[in-house]
C-alpha cells in the first residue's frame, strides 16, 4: 500500500514539468510552429529561476524571472520562425543550444567559485487532508488544476484559441478573415515559452532546490513526443505525461526491490523512453498534423 | 456580431466603382488602369483568360493585395482597402478560388473566425447566427458540421454564408464553378439568383462563357491586364465575348467529325477497384476503345472516373477484371511495361506527373532515360536537342533549362503532352486534361487529342467538363456509382440527357 501511494505521489510530481512543457508545446504547435527550443527553454527557466531566487531570496522573484525568460525565448522563436521565416527545426535546435550554453556559462560565472552546490529554500509541500499521495508542491496543483484545464478552455472556447487553431491549420484563411497571423503566432509561442520555463523552474524552485548541469535531461524532447502522442489535444497530452511519469517512478522503485538487482539499471532507466516510443508507434500512425505545421506564412 | 451600418445613400451611386486600378508584380503589370463599375442588384461577370488580371483585381478589392494606384468607391463612398478587414467593413465579401476555410473546425466556428467579440467565444450564439443567416438568404448549412467532412459544394456555401453573416452588400466569387459538378453549379446559380432578387450585387469571375451568358446582367472582359470592354449580357453572345477575351475570332470550331473507328486497341472487361477508403469505387466496368476514336468517360466526380484513370495508369490496383492493350495487361503492371505496350497516359494530377524542380528538358525525357544515355551517363546533348525539338513542336512557352515549377498550368500540360505524344502511343488515357487551363491552352490540348485520334490512336478521355466531352467525344460512357450507366453517341448527345444519366436516372 505504501508502495502504491508513494508511486502515485511520485507520478504526479514527475509529471508536473511534463504537463507545463506539453501544454506549452501544444500552444506552439497548434499555431503551426514546432518549437524545438523547448529543451533549452526549460533549461534556462530552471537556471535563471534558480539564480534569481538565490540572489533575491524570493521564490516568487525566481518564478517570475523564469516566466520572463520563457516569454523571451518564445519571442525569439517567433522572431526566427515567423518574422524571418527560417526553418523551424534549425531555429528550435539553435535556441536550445543557445539557451543551454548561456545557462551553463552563467552558472559558471555566478556560482563557479562556490565550493559546495548552492542551494535555496525551495517551495514547501502542501498536504491537504493529510493524504500522502496529495502531498505535492503548489506548482503541481497549478499544473493539473489550472494550466491543463485553462489551457484546454482557452484553445477550445475563446477567440484567442480559435485564432491560434486557425493560424495553425490554415493561415491563408485566418488572414482572409482578418486575423493577424504573425501576432497570433507570437502570442502562442510566448505563452508556450512561459509555460515551458515554469516547467523547468519546477526542478530548481520546488523539487530539488538547486541547479545542476543537465538538469532537464531530455524532458523537453519527451514533451515533443507527448504532444504528438496526445494528437495536439491537451487532455491526451496530460495523460501521456502521467503515463511517462508513472513508468519513470516505477523503474526507480524497481531498482531497489529484491530480485530486480539482476536487471541492469540502465535498462530500467531506458524503460520510460521505450514506453514513449511504443506509445508513439501505436498511437502516432495516421495522425493529423496541424495543417500549417512547419510552414512559415507569407502573403502571396 | 452584427454591426450597425448606415444605409447606402439613395440615388444612383454604384455598388462598386473602381477607377484606374494599377497593380504591378515585379515586371508584370497585372492590372493596367482597370475600371470596374458594378450596379446595385446586378450579377456582374468579370471574364478573361488565366493571367488576364481578374484575380488580381479581386484581390485588390478585397484587400489581399494593395493597388499601386487607383481608387475604389463602395455605394458612392471612397474607401481605403488595405486588408480584408477594411473590405469587410466596407461591405465587400469574397469567396476565393481556394476556400479560406479551416477544415477541422465547425461551420459556425469558421463563420465567426476573426469576428469574435470579447475573449470567450459563444458557440451557441454562433450556431444561432449561422442558422438565422442561412434561413434568411436560403443558403442551407448545418452549423455544427465539421468543414472537412463537407463536399466542395457545401464548403462553398459556407464561404458564402461567411460573407453574408458579415452583412456584405457586394459578394465577389472567384471562379466559383471551377470546382463544382453540374448539379452543384445549378444550386449555386439558384442561390446567386435569390441573392440578386434581394438586392445583393455579385461579381462573378469566370472563364466559362456559357455560365456568364446564363447568369449575369453585365460583363466586363479583361485582357492582358486591361479592360477589353464592358457590355450588357443581353446585348452580346458567346462568340463576341470570346473574341473580346482572346482578341481573335472563332475559338470554337465545329465539332471535328471522327473518321471510321478501327480495331479495338483497349479492351476492358469486368474491371473493379477499391476507392480511397477501401470501398468499391469501380464495379465490373467493361468497354472497348477502338483505334481512331475518342471515347469520353463522363460522370459526377466521385463515381469512379478517378479510379478508372488510376487503374489504367497503373497507379491503383484492380480488385478484379482486366484491361488489355494488345497482349499487355494494364492493370497492376509496371509503368515501363505499359509504356512499351504503346500506352500513353496523362493523369489527372499534373503536378504529380512532373518533377517541379527538374528542368523542362529532363522532364521531357523522364519516361525514357534509358534512350538518352551513353553507358551509365546521361547524354546531355541529345536530351537538349530532344527538348528543343519538342518545345518547338508543342509550342511550349519555356526554355529547356527552365524549372517546370515556374511554368503555368498550360505549359506544364504541354510538357506532359509532348512527353507522351512524342512516342506516338496507340492508346492514350487522359484525365481532366484541361482542368484549370485558360482558353488558349485548352484549345491547344483539345486539338492535340483530336490530332491523335485522326492519326489512328484510341483516346480515352476522362473528364468532368461536359462541354469538353460534347466537343470531342465520338462515344460517351457515363459512370454512375462505379458502373457504366449507359453509352451515348457523341454526335447525338446533349447536356440534358447526359446530366440525367450522370445523376443516376435510367439511361435513355
Amino acid at each position: 500500500m505504501t508502495f502504491l501511494i508513494d508511486l502515485v505521489a511520485a507520478t504526479l510530481r514527475n509529471a508536473t514539468p511534463l504537463v507545463y512543457g506539453t501544454v506549452g508545446e501544444t500552444y506552439a504547435e497548434r499555431a503551426g510552429v514546432l518549437n524545438l527550443g523547448i529543451e533549452g527553454t526549460m533549461y534556462a527557466g530552471a537556471f535563471f529561476g534558480f539564480a534569481a531566487a538565490h540572489a533575491s531570496g524570493s521564490l516568487t522573484v525566481g518564478l517570475l524571472t523564469a516566466v520572463a525568460v520563457g516569454l523571451a525565448a518564445g519571442a525569439l522563436m517567433a522572431f526566427l520562425s515567423v518574422t524571418v521565416g527560417t526553418n523551424q527545426h534549425v531555429a528550435g535546435i539553435g535556441i536550445t543550444l543557445l539557451l543551454v550554453g548561456v545557462s551553463e556559462f552563467s552558472n559558471r560565472l555566478v556560482f563557479g567559485g562556490a565550493g559546495t552546490l548552492p542551494k535555496i529554500e525551495s517551495y514547501a509541500l502542501l498536504s491537504p487532508f493529510g493524504l500522502r499521495a496529495l502531498s505535492q508542491y503548489a506548482l503541481t496543483y497549478v499544473a493539473f488544476l489550472a494550466v491543463a484545464p485553462l489551457g484546454w478552455w482557452v484553445l477550445a472556447r475563446t477567440s484567442l484559441g480559435l485564432n491560434i487553431r486557425a493560424v495553425g491549420e490554415n493561415p491563408e484563411a485566418a488572414d482572409a478573415a482578418g486575423i493577424d497571423v504573425a501576432r497570433t503566432r507570437y502570442l502562442a509561442l510566448m505563452i508556450g515559452g512561459a509555460l515551458m520555463a515554469i516547467g523547468g523552474a519546477f526542478f530548481t524552485l520546488a523539487a530539488l532546490g538547486s541547479f545542476t548541469l543537465g538538469i532537464i535531461a531530455g524532458r523537453g524532447w519527451v514533451c515533443i513526443a507527448l504532444v504528438i502522442f496526445g494528437r495536439w489535444r491537451i487532455g491526451r497530452g496530460v495523460l501521456g505525461a502521467l503515463l511517462f511519469a508513472a513508468v519513470y517512478a516505477l523503474q526507480l522503485r524497481l531498482r531497489i526491490l529484491p530480485g530486480w538487482d539482476a536487471v541492469p539499471f540502465e535498462l530500467l532507466l531506458a524503460l520510460p523512453y521505450l514506453v514513449v516510443i511504443a506509445a508513439l508507434a501505436l498511437s502516432g500512425r495516421n495522425v493529423d498534423y496541424p495543417g500549417a505545421y512547419l510552414k512559415p506564412y507569407r502573403r502571396a | 456580431m452584427t454591426r450597425p451600418r448606415a444605409d447606402p445613400p439613395a440615388g444612383t451611386a454604384h455598388a462598386i466603382e473602381a477607377r484606374g486600378i494599377v497593380k504591378r508584380y515585379g515586371d508584370l503589370l497585372a492590372n493596367d488602369h482597370v475600371d470596374l463599375t458594378v450596379a446595385r442588384g446586378d450579377i456582374h461577370a468579370l471574364l478573361g483568360e488565366n493571367g488576364a488580371g481578374k484575380t488580381t483585381l479581386m484581390r485588390v478589392l478585397y484587400g489581399l493585395a494593395v493597388a499601386d494606384a487607383g481608387t475604389v468607391a463602395v455605394d458612392g463612398r471612397r474607401v481605403e482597402i488595405r486588408s480584408p478587414r477594411d473590405a469587410i467593413a466596407a461591405g465587400i465579401g469574397m469567396v476565393t478560388q481556394h476556400f479560406s476555410l479551416v477544415g477541422p473546425m465547425s461551420v459556425a466556428e469558421n463563420v465567426v473566425l476573426g469576428h469574435t467579440d470579447g475573449f470567450r467565444v459563444d458557440h451557441a450564439a454562433a450556431r444561432r447566427r449561422v442558422t438565422e443567416v442561412s434561413e434568411r438568404f436560403g443558403v442551407p448549412a448545418d452549423p455544427a458540421a465539421i468543414v472537412a467532412d463537407l463536399s466542395v459544394g457545401q464548403r462553398q456555401r459556407v464561404e458564402i454564408l461567411k460573407a453574408l453573416s458579415r452583412d456584405c452588400r457586394v459578394l465577389v466569387l472567384d471562379e466559383p464553378t471551377a470546382v463544382l459538378v453540374p448539379q452543384e453549379v445549378d444550386a449555386l446559380f439558384a442561390t446567386l439568383d435569390r441573392l440578386r432578387s434581394g438586392g445583393m450585387s455579385v461579381v462573378f469571375i469566370s472563364h466559362k462563357l456559357r455560365e456568364v451568358m446564363a447568369l449575369t446582367d453585365r460583363v466586363t472582359v479583361l485582357r492582358g491586364g486591361r479592360v477589353a470592354g464592358t457590355v450588357a449580357t443581353a446585348a452580346t453572345d458567346e462568340d463576341a465575348l470570346a473574341e473580346m477575351m482572346v482578341g481573335r475570332a472563332a475559338l470554337r470550331p465545329a465539332r471535328p467529325a471522327g473518321g471510321r473507328a478501327g480495331a479495338p486497341v483497349l479492351i476492358v472487361r469486368g474491371l473493379s477497384a477499391a476507392g480511397r477508403h477501401g470501398l468499391p469505387a469501380l464495379r465490373e466496368v467493361s468497354f472497348e476503345l477502338r483505334a481512331g476514336e475518342i471515347v469520353a468517360v463522363a460522370g459526377v466526380s466521385g463515381n469512379g472516373q478517378t479510379e478508372l484513370g488510376e487503374v489504367l495508369s497503373g497507379m491503383r490496383r484492380a480488385t478484379a477484371g482486366s484491361a488489355r492493350a494488345g497482349d499487355t495487361e494494364l492493370a497492376d503492371t509496371p509503368p515501363d511495361v505499359v509504356m512499351r505496350a504503346g500506352v500513353g497516359r496523362i493523369p489527372e494530377d499534373r503536378d504529380a506527373s512532373v518533377v517541379g524542380e527538374f528542368s523542362v528538358a529532363y522532364n521531357l525525357v523522364l519516361e525514357q532515360l534509358n534512350d538518352f544515355r551513353r553507358g551509365t551517363v546521361l547524354d546531355e546533348r541529345r536530351i537538349r536537342a530532344r527538348a528543343q525539338e519538342l518545345i518547338e513542336r508543342f509550342s511550349i512557352k519555356a526554355g529547356p533549362d527552365d524549372r517546370v515549377a515556374t511554368l503555368s498550368g498550360g505549359n506544364v500540360q504541354k510538357v506532359l503532352l509532348a512527353r507522351v505524344l512524342a512516342r506516338d502511343p496507340q492508346v492514350l488515357v487522359v484525365a481532366q486534361p484541361t482542368r484549370g487551363l485558360d482558353v488558349g491552352a485548352t484549345q491547344y490540348v483539345r486539338s492535340q487529342l483530336v490530332a491523335q485520334r485522326d492519326r489512328g490512336a484510341g483516346v480515352l478521355l476522362i473528364s468532368e467538363d461536359l462541354d469538353e466531352i460534347l466537343a470531342l467525344a465520338d462515344r460517351i460512357l457515363v459512370l454512375y456509382e462505379g458502373r457504366v450507366a449507359g453509352e451515348v453517341d457523341g454526335a447525338a448527345a446533349d447536356r440534358q440527357r447526359l446530366g440525367l444519366m450522370m445523376a443516376g436516372r435510367a439511361a435513355a
